[in-house]
């Protein structure tokens, strides 16, 4: 396999905060990687430093081979990257299929185009209608995105980054919120997408990460204190003492 | 075309009322009805070009007076020279090239200051938008040979082939016919690629930039296209009084046009024409109450108040009202009716 994703030494403090505390790995094409780690890690921090929101003090990240450390979010976006968002993150005011067909859009080539009109633009109504569909969302597609539920909301996370079509997904704790249904749907889901896409998953539901994850990484204020195989991961003394042993 | 809605036949009805009215007007010898349509379909027209930024953008510019200014200036100017002599590359009476400058100084004045303002947000953006205002009225005042703060005559219009825009009714039909251009290419644009992003960008800024759109060029390009049309308002506006001076560029006129884009309803086709409609109304009524006051005072106060100049007050009561208690502004008010 190669990597996809690498992140070296990279390190972000917040005041006196140290929310990523020099941290190293590697996403391997195709897999699912699981972060945990408990409240306040710095989980979210590490994906916003990598799709650009937020800029690493140090260190590097190096996805297809390039450095994009320095790399706008909306330029890691076109190569590949996506995030849904841990508090859901949607255009409100428009409609559920507007807010997908946006994500097609946006990888197909620039918006600069003035005259037709976009709703009637097929391939972007269709591709949306399609991500839609895969997560269940369709009938609910003309609806005004304000008018679903929370978990319709997590939903439409995942179905915007499908659409982008994009090859890593960064999922930041897409079941949250959710009840134990959903999740288990969720995960049905993302576990079709294996081996098409390359997810980066943080999440606190264990048995979601252990079902999913062909490799977990545990994150323990800001720092990375193991990495291996679900097994690998149940069986480190260190990870049930720091976080396992208090749930 | 498919079936009108409420909506659609409200905007036909109102639009075909502008195109009637005034020729009525004039053959019925009521010149001051011209004017007062006149007037109104010019500020819509920059009222139309405000909205594509304040509407869909959620961008509240409050500097937008300047495109005007420098509109009304481009015809201004170079007519002063073709009069007067000097600056004789600048110096002339056609219609194309004071137009072209108007559009080009408006674009230019849209890239450079919008390139700084849109690095802010929210009341950031509407102060520094009011300080490039400022500064292009301040350029202007300080510029003595074209009358500084007394302004500037117009003595001949902008000379356009095949007709006189001496011609009060054929000045409006210009106006009207462009006022319907401003109000198409405003619908075509935001339901466009380009508007969807725009209008992305002001319901969640941060997730159209994870998404891939680099937002601060969209809305670049917004402000610059929403100045140009104001910019062009500008130039009818100056051939419409032939006067200008720096007062066109105050920050009180972008208030009254951001007032004009929230009355009529913010994000329609019509919203901002029905806004300066019943701004420039109401604006006559307060005054011509206002006067009626005055002489109602005058025998108790033996003189004249003058309140008339004082029209602002209710008005400004007025627009509270409507910012605070009707959402969506008198467009919105008639959606929820027609549902
Ligand atoms: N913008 C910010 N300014 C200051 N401190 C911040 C900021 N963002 C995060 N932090 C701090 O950095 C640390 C890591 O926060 P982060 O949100 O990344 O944790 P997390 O692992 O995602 O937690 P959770 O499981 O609750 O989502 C926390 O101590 C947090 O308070
Ligand atoms: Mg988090």
């Amino acid at each position: 396999m190669v990597a996809l994703l690498k992140i070296d030494a990279l390190c972000k403090s917040f005041g006196g905060v140290t929310a990523t505390d020099d941290v190293s790995l590697t996403v391997e094409a195709g897999e699912i990687h699981a972060i945990i780690g408990p409240n306040g890690a710095g989980k979210t921090t590490l994906v916003a430093q990598l799709c650009g929101a937020l800029k690493p003090d140090s260190g590097t990240v190096t996805f297809k081979g390039a450095n994009i450390t320095n790399r706008a979010a909306h330029a890691r976006a076109r190569l590949g990257i996506t995030r849904s968002f841990q508090i859901t993150s949607l255009v409100m005011s428009m409609s559920v299929l507007d807010n997908v067909a946006l994500a097609v859009q946006a990888q197909d080539g620039h918006s600069f185009r003035f005259l037709k009109p976009a709703r009637k633009i097929k391939h972007l109504r269709d591709e949306a209608m399609e991500s839609l569909r895969m997560v269940g969302l369709r009938r609910r597609a003309n609806d005004l995105t304000s008018e679903l539920s929370h978990g319709e909301h997590r939903q439409m996370e995942i179905a915007i980054a499908l659409a982008s079509r994009a090859q890593l997904m960064l999922l930041d704790e897409p079941m949250a919120g959710l009840g134990p249904e959903e999740s288990g749907n969720l995960v049905t889901f993302l576990k079709t997408l294996k081996g098409e896409r390359t997810i980066l998953l943080i999440e606190h539901d264990m048995d979601a990460v252990f079902a999913l994850a062909d490799r977990i990484s545990v994150l323990v204020y800001g720092r990375i204190i193991a990495t291996g195989t679900p097994d690998e991961i149940r069986s480190n003394d260190d990870v049930r003492h720091a976080y396992l042993g208090e749930e | 075309m498919g079936r009108l809605s409420a909506i659609g036949w409200v905007t036909l009805v109102f639009m075909l009322a502008l195109a009637i009215l005034p020729p009525i007007f004039m053959w019925t010898g009521q010149p001051f009805y011209v004017d007062l349509t006149t007037r109104l379909v010019v500020l819509a027209i920059a009222a139309v070009g405000l909205n594509i930024l304040l509407g869909f953008g959620g961008l509240v510019s409050f500097g937008h007076a300047a495109f005007i200014g420098i509109g009304a200036y481009a015809v201004g100017i170079p007519a002063y020279h073709a009069t007067w002599g000097g600056m004789d590359f600048i110096a002339s009476y056609n219609g194309f090239f004071q137009l072209a400058l108007a559009l080009a100084a408006s674009a230019l004045f849209a890239l450079v200051t919008g390139a700084i303002a849109l690095r802010t947000k929210g009341v950031y953006f509407l102060m520094i938008t009011m300080a490039f205002g400022q500064m292009a009225y301040y350029f202007f005042l300080s510029l003595d040979i074209y009358g500084g703060d007394d302004g500037l005559t117009i003595d001949v219009r902008s000379e356009l082939p095949l007709i006189s825009l001496d011609n009060p009714l054929t000045l409006y039909l210009v106006a009207y016919v462009s006022l319907v251009v401003a109000m198409f290419i405003k619908h075509t644009l935001v339901n466009s690629r380009f508007g969807m992003v725009l209008q992305g960008a002001k319901g969640n800024n941060e997730r159209m930039v994870t998404l891939g759109f680099n937002t601060y060029k969209y809305q670049l390009v917004a402000y610059v296209i929403s100045g140009s049309i104001a910019g062009y308002a500008g130039f009818l506006l100056g051939n419409f009084t032939t006067f200008i001076s720096p007062d066109m560029l105050d920050w009180t006129r972008s208030g009254e046009l951001m007032f004009m884009v929230i009355l009529g309803g913010a994000s329609t086709v019509l919203g901002p024409v029905l806004g300066s409609s019943i701004f420039i109304l109401i604006e006559e009524v307060l005054k011509g109450v206002m006067g009626w006051f005055d002489g109602l005072l005058e025998p108790l106060i033996g003189r004249e108040l003058g309140l008339e100049v004082y029209w602002h007050l209710p008005f400004g009561l007025m627009l509270i009202f409507v910012v605070l208690f009707v959402r969506g502004g008198l467009m919105g008010l008639l959606k929820r009716r027609g549902k």
